[in-house]
């Protein structure tokens, strides 16, 4: 048996998640807002560029973040120099690549949320003398309350799910880069399959929980707004 | 006084045609639009709410909505809009429908009152007919007092005796608030009985614009026009006759052999009559 389990990769994975979904709420919900709305020819650029990290195998966009927020690169060296803030090997490098990682799962359901809502009902707001921040925050938002869980859910499961990116650019610093997906890698390649086993287990069941959570939820809303 | 002066190119379903419209429009002037669908109705409504772009000017008593340079947000144009879908805010009960367009807690229990939709006022959009849906989208725009009224077929949804009184309410409304009103509707006795003036559009264009009184009776003052379908032609030796169908009434109608040779069943056609006189019945019983 292994010396006592430690939950720590846990922890820090949730917290990894959390903090990336908040941001990128922020990040995505005015990207979403531009693209559902635009008419604009690049648009399709746009889109094309935030869905990216979707097929970019992990460790290509690793490699670029890793590159470009190391010491050598300007962007390193000036958070370095300026705020003195290591950003490869640390947490906050985590946070900046989760960021790039997930921001398709946060944008595309925003996206779609908003491209469904009737374009009437918007346009009511603003008739009726709302800015399009108060449109956004008490018309738009509070109807597509489905698509707001699955952005935050879906940002937030593929998070924790993140490995290759987070290898690369996080390493494995136990309680500051060690994520729950990194520490299971770990576990099997010192063969210690009992912890890798547990480990597992707790992943794949809160991945079940979470997801099974937001269609529960989403058929729910069906069911009494027939939307 | 608005005046208005705008083009705009469209994609109908008919082809690429130029919506144009030149005209003033007086300051508690009731307009009926009418024409048939692609004709550019709700585009024109559209326009002077803001809510899409055309080339040209609109002057609202003396505030510049729209010209080359510059367009004035629908936020500041202080006006009432119907759409024809209702839009209401489905995340919303209907007193706070009302409520968010203007917090005069007094108006929207009266315009709710009026549109007999007190009891509902706690409920939510998707819990109502579309009549009721309707109701209250009126009521959502005659919330700010708006100076000008923008309607998108606004009482299609509703039965007859509802729609006479929301007719009158309009009415009363309009002209309380010293309201102008533009409505698109296609319903002839509305357009007489609540319109001052009436525009025909067609491919964009303006080809009719009178007082629906002008224009309704214009060409065939005393003479009832009623659309029938024939049912059947029946062979009676020394004559035909012909069974049309009228809505829900059938009549039979003599017609000679040659007017018989031109008429196949399941052909529309227009009854004409000449000079009505009035036959009240009471005791008539409608089935």
């Amino acid at each position: 048996m292994q010396e006592s389990l430690n939950f720590t990769p846990f922890l820090l994975s949730f917290k990894l998640a959390s903090i990336t979904a908040i941001i990128l709420f922020a990040i995505s919900l005015p990207l979403a807002w531009y693209l559902a709305h635009t008419r604009s020819k690049y648009k399709p650029f746009i889109e094309a560029l935030t869905a990216l990290p979707i097929v970019l195998p992990p460790s290509v966009l690793g490699f670029y973040i890793l590159y470009a927020l190391s010491y050598n690169s300007p962007i390193g060296a000036f958070f370095e120099e300026y705020f003195g803030i290591k950003l490869v090997f640390s947490f906050t490098g985590l946070v900046v690549a989760s960021c790039f990682y997930s921001l398709p799962f946060m944008v595309q359901p925003l996206q779609n949320g908003f491209e469904s809502l009737n374009k009437h009902m918007i346009e009511a707001s603003y008739i009726a003398g709302k800015s399009t921040l108060q449109t956004l925050f008490q018309v738009a938002l509070p109807n597509m309350k489905p698509a707001l869980l699955s952005a935050f859910i879906i940002t937030f499961a593929h998070t924790v799910g993140e490995f290759g990116v987070v290898l690369m650019v996080g390493g494995s610093i136990p309680g500051e880069t060690k994520v729950a997906s990194v520490a299971i890698y770990e576990m099997v390649e010192i063969m210690d399959y009992t912890t890798a086993h547990i480990y597992s287990a707790i992943m794949l069941i809160i991945s079940f929980v979470v997801l099974l959570s937001v269609y529960l939820f989403n058929a729910h809303h069906t069911r009494r707004f027939g939307l | 006084m608005i005046d208005i002066n705008i083009t705009k190119a469209l994609h109908g379903a008919h082809g690429a045609m130029e919506l144009h419209l030149n005209t003033t429009i007086q300051q508690g002037e009731f307009v009926a639009l009418t024409g048939k669908s692609g004709s550019g109705k709700t585009t024109l409504l559209r326009i002077l709410a803001g809510l899409e772009k055309a080339e040209g000017k609109l002057l609202v008593e003396e505030t510049l909505w729209l010209d080359a340079q510059y367009i004035c947000p629908p936020q500041q144009r202080e006006i009432g809009f119907v759409f024809q879908d209702y839009a209401l805010f489905e995340n919303m009960t209907i007193e706070q429908n009302l409520l968010f367009v203007a917090k005069d807690k007094t108006l929207a229990q009266h315009l709710l009152e009026v549109t007999e939709l007190s009891s509902m006022k706690n409920r939510y959009p998707k819990a109502l007919s579309g009549g009721q849906k309707q109701r209250v989208a009126l009521c959502r725009a005659l919330m700010k007092k708006p100076k000008l009224l923008l309607l998108d077929e606004p009482f299609s949804a509703l039965d007859g005796a509802m729609r006479e009184k929301l007719q009158k309410e309009l009415l009363t409304l309009h002209k309380e608030f010293h309201t102008t009103t533009i409505m698109v509707t296609h319903n002839k006795s509305e357009m007489y009985q609540l319109a001052s003036r009436l525009i025909v559009l067609e491919n964009g264009k303006v080809v009719q614009d009178a007082t629906p009184q002008e224009l309704l009776f214009a060409q065939e003052k005393d003479k009832l026009k009623l659309h029938g379908k024939v049912v059947e032609i029946v062979n009676k030796q020394e004559h035909y006759s012909a069974i049309i169908a009228l809505g829900q009434q059938l009549v039979e109608i003599t017609l000679t052999h040659q007017e018989a040779q031109n008429l196949t069943p399941s052909q529309e056609i227009i009854l004409q009559a000449g000079t009505l006189h009035l036959n009240l019945n009471e005791s008539d019983t409608i089935f």
